[in-house]
């Protein structure tokens, strides 16, 4: 069985966005860029698979501009057979990833596809399901843990009041949450390795997706300020503020 | 112009995040329908036809449809979503899974978590954590919309009186299967719902003093209990306390984070609370830039005394 991780480019989590003042987006320039951590316990997921015998290849694909390779050779670094990237430099919603992602895994004939349950740029959580339905696959979301056998998919989501476990048939897509595993670090031969490996660089227009947006950003501000805050010195302070300033107790 | 909310509940009672996704429906103006599709949900269908604002209640029972599973629950929303000009959901669990998978089957966008409605086709919703909100515009003829809870008020649970109709349900899917759930019980007040939320960090230092610290002081003021991230890491509590941009989106009265540093992604979880408490022994913890009351100290000291002090 072929596992397909699709992996995305994003600012790095530890970085404090700032929006652009012309309200156009956020500054991505001379901004550290890194693969989106879901995506990581995507890859590391599809890795244990393989490991345990379950698959047999992990192929890492990403959608978008030309340094999205320098992630997908990040996921290959980590143990992923080969790379294709789809390259283009049009602004990529999960509605046109998905149908991108669907082209790519009718070419492969993947069994699997897991992607991280949401992007931490836009925040969209979609791409997973929307994928699914395009296929007409199960969607086994929110993952926190995956048992493959006998062409069923046992996974256990995380929901709002807890767990959920549910049964998949399989072909599928299941979607990772953050529980689901701890990614493997990539060592330096493995990073050598990874440069030699093979990397497919298609188009949209050769899958045959149309990749045109079909949300209009009109503008992007930042959130209102908090106001400043105040320390109090001892907890009798802090209980007068609360009852007698903010009246919140 | 109609308008189509999907119901959430547990086949006994509907959830709180409907209501709030009502009143975003209210505000796109036109009839507010909602679906509620469960197995023996009549209760359900009666609750929601009391909720101000509702006009119609389709209900769709069927054992396949018990569970929520998204194969099924997608299908029972696209029999129907040619008869609606938008479809809500709460951006719960239940929402975030089912929703894109009938915008993709509709070959429509979906917007996710909407925090605020600007007109019947431009929504304001928040990207990088809640660093930045985007203002965006779809042109598409069905919108597929998630409606962040904590952006829109509750609707009032009676004073509507809806008619429900019965509709056809759609047959299984055959691709999943429910197996099982291991719910936390809680009884205190739910997250999401939470007026008072005390939280807990990495800084507590155990889920025994998390427990010890923490649930008196809840107790004290009828909250809920959130944790961090690492809280949750850590073991002390189970993973549906986790309050932040991959937990749950919080905004109560009052968030007292004890123990909590205030990483990127906590702060987009709790920041739109409206008074936030600090107690953190670390003066220079990013939770004080947000915080409105901060106290540097000891928390096995300073929590105790709170609670005494309440």
């Amino acid at each position: 069985m072929k596992i397909l991780v699709p992996v995305k480019r994003v600012i790095d989590y530890n970085v404090k966005v700032r929006v652009k003042s012309d309200g156009s987006g956020v500054e991505l320039d001379n901004v550290k860029m890194s693969m989106n951590p879901f995506d990581e316990i995507a890859i590391e997921e599809a890795l244990r698979l393989k490991e345990a015998g379950v698959a047999t290849e992990v192929i890492v694909v990403s959608c978008g501009v030309t340094a999205c390779q320098e992630t997908i050779r990040a996921g290959l670094a980590l143990g992923a057979e080969r790379g294709i990237l789809v390259e283009t430099t049009t602004e990529l919603q999960p509605l046109a990833v998905a149908k991108l992602l669907k082209a790519v895994a009718e070419k492969e004939q993947v069994q699997l596809v897991i992607c991280g349950k949401q992007a931490i740029d836009d925040d969209a959580n979609q791409t997973g399901q929307m994928l699914a339905a395009l296929l007409g696959w199960p969607q086994a979301t929110f993952a926190s843990k995956v048992v493959i056998a006998d062409g069923k998919a046992s996974v256990t989501r995380e929901v709002d009041g807890g767990l959920e476990t549910d049964e998949f048939t399989l072909p599928a897509v299941i979607t990772a949450d953050l529980r689901l595993n701890e990614p493997r670090y990539a060592t330096l031969p493995n990073i050598m390795k990874a440069k030699k490996k093979p990397l497919d660089i298609m188009k949209p227009e050769a899958l045959g997706v149309d990749v045109t947006p079909r949300l209009k950003t009109l503008k992007v501000v930042e959130p209102p300020k908090r106001k400043a805050g105040i320390m109090v010195p001892d907890v009798a302070a802090l209980v007068d503020k609360l009852k007698n300033e903010a009246k919140v107790i | 112009m109609s308008v189509l909310v999907i119901a959430e509940h547990d086949n006994a009672s509907l959830k709180g995040a409907t209501l709030n996704a009502v009143t975003a429906a209210v505000q796109l103006g036109g009839d507010v329908h909602v679906l509620v599709t469960g197995n023996n949900a009549a209760t359900v269908a009666q609750s929601a036809a009391q909720v101000a604002g509702v006009a119609k209640v389709l209900l769709a029972e069927a054992p396949h449809l018990a569970d929520g599973l998204a194969e099924n629950l997608a299908e029972q929303i696209l029999a129907i979503a040619k008869n609606y000009t938008h479809i809500l959901a709460p951006a719960t669990a239940c929402g975030k899974n089912v929703m894109p998978r009938v915008a993709a089957k509709l070959d429509v966008a979906q917007i996710s978590e909407i925090s605020k409605i600007d007109s019947t086709d431009t929504f304001e919703r928040p990207t990088y954590a809640g660093n930045a909100i985007a203002t965006v515009q779809s042109a598409d003829p069905i919108k597929v919309i998630t409606v962040r809870t904590t952006g829109f008020d509750a609707a009032a649970a009676t004073g509507g009186s809806a008619a429900v109709e019965s509709i056809a349900a759609v047959g299984d899917s055959g691709k999943s299967r429910f197996l099982s759930r291991d719910l936390t019980k809680l009884d205190r007040p739910e997250l999401g719902a939470a007026k008072v939320i005390v939280s807990g960090g990495r800084g507590v230092g155990s889920g025994e003093n998390y427990h010890k610290l923490l649930e008196p002081l809840a107790d004290k003021l009828g909250a809920a209990l959130g944790a961090s991230r690492a809280a949750v890491d850590a073991g002390f509590v189970p993973n549906d306390y986790q309050v932040g941009q991959t937990g749950k989106i919080v905004a109560p009265t009052l968030y007292i984070a004890v123990g909590i540093s205030g990483a990127i992604q906590h702060l987009a979880g709790m920041k739109d609370s409206k008074v936030i408490v600090a107690i953190n022994k670390d003066p220079e913890a990013p939770i004080f830039q947000v915080a409105d009351y901060g106290l540097v100290g000891d928390m096995n000291v300073a929590v105790p005394e709170l609670t005494a002090a309440i």
